[in-house]
């Protein structure tokens, strides 16, 4: 990773829709350089997507998120690799993380309603023979994502001219 | 029984108006050339604004928190006049990291309500009637005035373009007279964006020592700058002792709305500097200097971040601007580009209020600044990478038509 390569990637985490002319201005440095950054980045998986981060709450009150701490035995051989997979399959789970701590899996599923996490839940996760237990949290509310904040108070109070 | 008019020595003035009543000194002054533009912006919507003095920025969370933890523990009393003893600790602690200047908080370190009272402490302890105050112009709005209310002559020194806005020693050197008291210096510029170097400053420390001046140097752009690590005219050899360092958590911190500031220098001048702020104010307010300490003892990281926030932004403004055919100085430090709009043919005034009404932009016109602001535009950056993007967008546009209109 060059030192260019990680402050294209903070610019692009602000704003994944600069293009390379844009960073290369705020950089100082040849459009060129940005754009073969941009591709190793892209070739070596390190950007993965661009994405956007959508507040679902405000065009949909049904879909419901739920976090759900799951307890499994890890495999001979292969640990928490496998059934991690098993489970990130899922097209209906939005993220997976390995824990610390008192449980081994953190699972984000996300559900058109109550009705299908649940279902999810006992019928696709219990039912893997590696899971031990699992507890399941209903997100309320959405706050803040990935450092973005959903509801912004702090707009630009500041007057329009001054000295 | 005596009559009335018996009883009066001399007939009163009679005054005509409710100004009768106010000093000359006051009448004699100009309203800021900067409010008339506001008030033209304000009657505006959809305005993308150049014209704010202020980081974009709001106060780092973890600032505001000490403040309001130092409300809540009950921190609401006055403080010592010269400011919280261990928040006069860290500021010097502060300076000598990071400007190589070093100043004993007991006795060389005064907490002002913003860097401006600083600066009207400086110049009431200095000037007498008669005195002659220099300041390198265009700059700041309030060392003319504040001048002028001691009874001093503000001298203006004119800088140029092609100088990137240097104050050069011919300049200052043609000024002097042996009126000549105090040198106000401004650098990191507001408006132009102009910094010194130690080897812009050696000449100019030289002069001072010749005429045996006394410097005002107001650094509260300090931090920010792009190219070379800020000097210090207060760290030039020979020069601490004649020197009022003026700085403020403003601009690094983006704390502007709290007022803390702070002058350093000679025990001596302090002493007489602080003679004033204590029957004027009495001191800074207390929860604001609990938030000033909490960012220096952890805010340098967040502070750091800004800056680089703003030079990204200043390289896209400069380049924007040129791309459009004004000539534009690369700014080395500040917030604020000042491009040339004499290409155009309109003068600064016309030039912003014709781009407020026809593109809505607000910019503040170059002449406010004083001697060779004329013919430029102050172009604050403080504003996000879209907004900039949207405004360059439209002054491309503007400028254009009037090119088309010849």
């Amino acid at each position: 990773m060059t030192e260019l390569q990680l402050k294209v990637l903070e610019l692009l985490k602000e704003d994944a829709r600069r293009d390379a002319e844009l960073i290369a201005t705020m950089l100082a440095v040849p459009t060129e350089e940005v754009k073969q950054a941009i591709a190793a980045l892209e070739n070596d998986h390190i950007i993965v997507k661009y994405a956007t981060v959508v507040n679902w709450s405000k065009i949909d009150d049904q879909k419901v998120t739920a976090l759900i701490e799951v307890q499994i035995t890890p495999e001979r051989g292969r640990g928490f690799e496998g059934i991690a997979e098993r489970i990130y399959l899922y097209p209906e789970v939005k993220s997976v993380y390995l824990m610390s701590g008192a449980y081994d899996l953190l699972v984000e599923v996300e559900g058109k309603n109550l009705k299908e996490v649940a279902s999810f839940v006992s019928n696709k996760l219990s039912p893997i023979d590696a899971v031990l237990s699992t507890k399941t949290f209903f997100i309320l509310k959405k706050y803040k994502q990935d450092g973005i904040i959903f509801e912004e108070h702090e707009g630009d109070h500041r007057l329009m001219v001054s000295p | 029984m005596i009559k009335d008019e018996e009883k009066q020595p001399s007939t009163p003035v009679q005054r005509q108006s409710m100004a009768d009543y106010l000093s000359p000194l006051v009448r004699g002054i100009k309203p800021s050339g900067i409010r008339r533009f506001f008030d033209l912006v304000s009657t505006r919507k959809d305005v993308i604004t150049l014209g704010v003095g202020e980081p974009d920025f709001v106060t780092p969370w973890h600032v505001r928190e000490a403040a309001v933890y130092a409300l809540e523990t009950g921190k609401t009393q006055y403080t010592s006049n010269a400011g919280m003893p261990e928040l006069r600790g860290a500021i010097g602690q502060y300076l000598n990291d990071q400007f190589a200047v070093e100043y004993n908080p007991a006795d060389e370190i005064l907490v002002t309500v913003g860097g401006s009272e600083a600066i009207d402490l400086a110049l009431r302890s200095f000037i007498s009637p008669g005195d002659e105050i220099l300041i390198p112009e265009p700059c700041y709005i309030s060392y003319s005035p504040i001048t002028a209310l001691t009874g001093g002559v503000p001298v203006g020194i004119e800088t140029f373009a092609k100088d990137e806005f240097k104050l050069k020693p011919e300049s200052l050197q043609a000024v002097i007279t042996p009126n000549s008291k105090v040198l106000i210096l401004c650098y990191p510029s507001n408006p132009t964006g102009g910094t010194m170097t130690y080897e812009d400053w050696l000449p100019i420390a030289k002069i001072v020592e010749e005429n045996d001046l006394i410097v005002i140097s107001d650094e509260i752009y300090a931090e920010l700058t792009y190219g070379s690590k800020h000097v210090s005219f207060a760290a030039m050899p020979g020069m601490k002792d004649r020197t009022i360092l003026v700085s403020g958590f403003s601009k690094a911190f983006a704390m502007t709305g709290w007022r803390m500031g702070y002058a350093c220098g000679h025990p001596e001048l302090i002493a007489a500097m602080l003679k004033i702020h204590q029957y004027t104010v009495m001191c800074a307010p207390i929860m604001a200097q609990y938030a000033a300490l909490e960012a220096l003892q952890h805010g340098l990281e967040e502070k750091d971040r800004m800056v680089e926030a703003y030079n990204q932004r200043r390289r896209l403004v400069v380049k924007g601007f040129r791309e459009i055919g004004l000539d534009c100085h690369e700014p080395q430090g500040a917030f604020y580009a000042f491009p040339s709009i004499v290409s155009t043919g309109l003068t600064s005034e016309q030039f912003a209020q014709r781009l407020l009404e026809e593109a809505n932009v607000a910019a503040v016109p170059g002449d406010v600044f004083g001697l060779g602001g004329e013919g430029h535009l102050r172009c604050s950056y403080a504003t996000s990478v879209t907004n900039l993007t949207e405004a360059l967008d439209r002054i491309g546009g503007f400028v254009h038509r009037l090119k088309q209109q010849g």
